[in-house]
């Protein structure tokens, strides 16, 4: 269904780099993918494979020096990289809105709670401040912040995590914004209030159609949530699949050590108390290993790998993986189909 | 015999304030909970953030002082030993932290860390300490010629590793594990885990795995307690608990735990609310203010932990 529609925000060869005193930290290093309307596309991918740094790179919240953005990042065919300060800082928060991981640092402990929501309404809204006092009021009661009123007349200190995780999101919703940066949203909750979060997230998309950039590690918060899946490794994309084909045929070794290393419930007693593993550690951006980056962590690497980077091989009109194993079999079958 | 038996543990923190430091109330982190835990055996303590479940482990090696119960370890009560004696008991109960980061002095190098306790506890030779410190190493999957590196020059899964190692030194019974995986990524938790499975078939040990990740508990625990606020809520075998969860806060915490499969679709039982302050727990059930399944009863009167039932316990009004 995907097809039809144009996407709503288009990633073309981004490249994030850092100039650091050690050397040139490559965080993202050329990926491409799409995001459409009232989607939720889930990014995932371990620590240090850029899927923060790609989500501050749209909204360019990065310090350009010693950060340093290339390609393109198409906002309903507008690129975001060749706005200017202001230009940019009008799609933030309004068009394209982003949720940070950490409720407790994202917050300004020494303004009330309606003022943060108010602030964006104000400036992106042009309200007055006693009309964005009370929209303030209205999105703590639309994530269900029991006493909005009162509440909204406290510091973030007298909230607990799930209430700040709401206020984020209040807060991110305030201007009806066309796409939401999820960085690890549950993350730092307990599983009762990631089940409280994550049934708003959805009630919300249903109501408003926003799409969702939703990043995380956790496969379960993925399976649940997104309808698409990008998976990223050192940098760059190693596959793309619609969510319910990445948990039945994963295509990459790595997506297939990742779901394989995490422990599901009642699956003991079928596979035994062995989980597969993936050796060693994601390299550092530093240091990239030469082919293909996942090769000295690969289970299926050949002489190939070593060498060289695997191209990105599209399956279908939906999947895509970057992997010489399939570059293989895709040849072996045109092959086949030849003769 | 259990090898580990935890009866009635309490602790409760004073809350402090003034110039004066007069006491205005206490913090219940743990309210009298009771278990046991057998030789070769995994427990799985697991709960919320705040239900006490770190303050039991810690209890448990008086790295902080229990207000009351009795601890007893391998038929020693730990609560009447002197320092000495505690010493000697700590050799063979030893404890595994959470954040790999702070758990290792930085300007100790990895040999001396690991062989910090064989040299607190045993009158060998440097040499003697030497082969063990790379024997150890070699055990938990670290090589052995990195000895002389320091913590900062390890990533995160081979850090837990260390930690590991010194915690295996002296050839411990049990170890306390307090979240020892919720800090690394999942690729990297799955070799811990795998190493601590390994370990344990190898040298027999008891694990109290502590956690706040239900399916990394389900895996490696033999019977699981579900805590809340400072109470054991359920006790059973990993099988039992998982499968039929008696106890409404257990039931709505596995609900919660999101499958890493897209073609199940559950019912989830959303709870309402965040967890009660421990300083001020309401009546009664101190979970009936978020139970779905409250009665009358449950505002009134305190539930005790009863046998259901083929070893599984739970502390609830409906069962």
């Amino acid at each position: 269904m995907n097809e039809q529609l144009k996407p709503l925000l288009e990633i073309k060869g981004l490249v994030t780099r850092f100039h650091t005193l050690d050397g040139v930290v490559k965080a993202v290093d050329g990926i491409d993918f799409e995001v459409y309307e009232g989607e939720t596309l889930g990014l995932v991918g371990e620590s240090g494979c850029g899927k923060s740094v790609t989500a501050l790179s749209i909204l360019q919240l990065l310090r350009c020096p010693p950060a340093e953005i290339m390609g393109r990042i198409l906002f309903e065919g507008k690129n975001l990289l060749e706005l200017d300060r202001e230009g940019i800082r009008k799609i933030r928060g309004n068009d394209i809105s982003m949720i940070f991981q950490e409720p407790m640092t994202s917050l300004n402990p020494v303004l009330k709670i309606g003022e943060q929501i108010a602030e964006a309404a104000r400036t992106h809204k042009n309200m007055t401040r006693q009309e964005a006092w009370r929209w303030a009021v209205e999105m703590l009661r639309m994530v269900q912040i029991p006493g909005p009123n009162s509440r909204a007349r406290q510091y973030p200190h007298s909230f607990s995590g799930g209430m700040r995780q709401r206020t984020m999101i209040g807060m991110s919703l305030s201007c009806n914004p066309r796409l939401i940066l999820a960085d690890e949203p549950t993350t730092a909750l307990d599983v009762t209030i990631q089940a409280q979060i994550m049934s708003l997230l959805h009630r919300l998309k249903d109501e408003f159609n926003t799409a969702i950039v939703l990043i995380t590690h956790d496969l379960g918060v993925i399976a649940e949530m997104a309808s698409r899946v990008v998976v990223m490794y050192a940098g760059i994309v190693v596959e793309e699949a619609p969510v319910k084909e990445i948990f039945k045929d994963p295509r990459h070794p790595y997506t297939q050590g990742l779901l394989g290393s995490i422990p599901v419930i009642g699956r003991k007693r079928q596979t035994g108390r062995r989980l597969q593993e993936i050796p060693g550690i994601v390299p550092s951006p530093m240091e990239t290993p030469s082919g293909c980056r996942f090769h000295p962590r690969c289970s299926k690497v050949m002489n190939r790998c070593c060498r060289q980077e695997p191209p990105m091989i599209r399956l279908n009109e939906h999947r895509r993986v970057s992997c010489w194993l399939e570059a293989h079999s895709t040849v072996k079958k045109s092959q086949a189909g030849g003769r | 015999m259990a090898l580990l038996e935890v009866n009635n543990l309490k602790k409760y923190f004073p809350i402090k304030k003034g110039v004066f430091s007069r006491t205005l109330g206490q913090v219940r982190a743990v309210d009298g909970i009771s278990f046991t835990l057998k030789r070769g055996e995994t427990l799985g303590l697991v709960g919320e953030s705040g239900c006490g479940k770190t303050t039991v482990g810690r209890s448990i090696l008086r790295l902080i002082e229990p207000t009351a119960g009795q601890i007893t370890f391998n038929n020693q009560n730990l609560l009447d030993l002197e320092r000495e004696e505690l010493r000697k008991v700590r050799a063979s109960l030893q404890i595994i932290f959470q954040d790999p980061f702070s758990s290792l002095d930085p300007r100790m190098n990895v040999g001396q860390i690991i062989a910090e306790p064989i040299r607190n506890h045993l009158k060998i030779s440097r040499k003697e300490i030497r082969e063990r410190v790379a024997y150890l190493m070699e055990r938990v999957g670290l090589h052995p010629e990195h000895i002389s590196r320091y913590p900062h020059e390890f990533s995160g899964g081979q850090r837990q590793r260390i930690g590991i190692a010194r915690a295996l030194a002296l050839n411990p019974l049990a170890i306390i594990c307090d979240e020892p995986v919720s800090a690394l990524d999942v690729s990297i938790q799955a070799q811990v885990i795998n190493l601590l499975a390994r370990l344990q078939e190898q040298m027999n040990l008891s694990y109290l795995f502590i956690a706040h990740d239900l399916s990394v508990v389900e895996h490696i625990s033999d019977r699981v307690a579900v805590m809340y606020l400072g109470r054991i809520a359920e006790l059973a075998s990993d099988q039992e608990l998982y499968q039929n969860p008696l106890h409404p806060y257990s039931r709505a915490l596995l609900s919660a735990v999101p499958i890493p499969d897209p073609e199940i679709r559950r019912k989830k039982i959303v709870l309402q609310g965040d967890v009660p302050s421990p300083m001020d727990p309401p009546s009664g059930c101190s979970f009936h203010t978020r139970c779905p399944e409250c009665k009358e009863i449950c505002s009134q009167e305190e539930p005790i932990l009863k046998d259901a039932g083929d070893g599984h316990w739970v502390s609830c009004h409906l069962w």
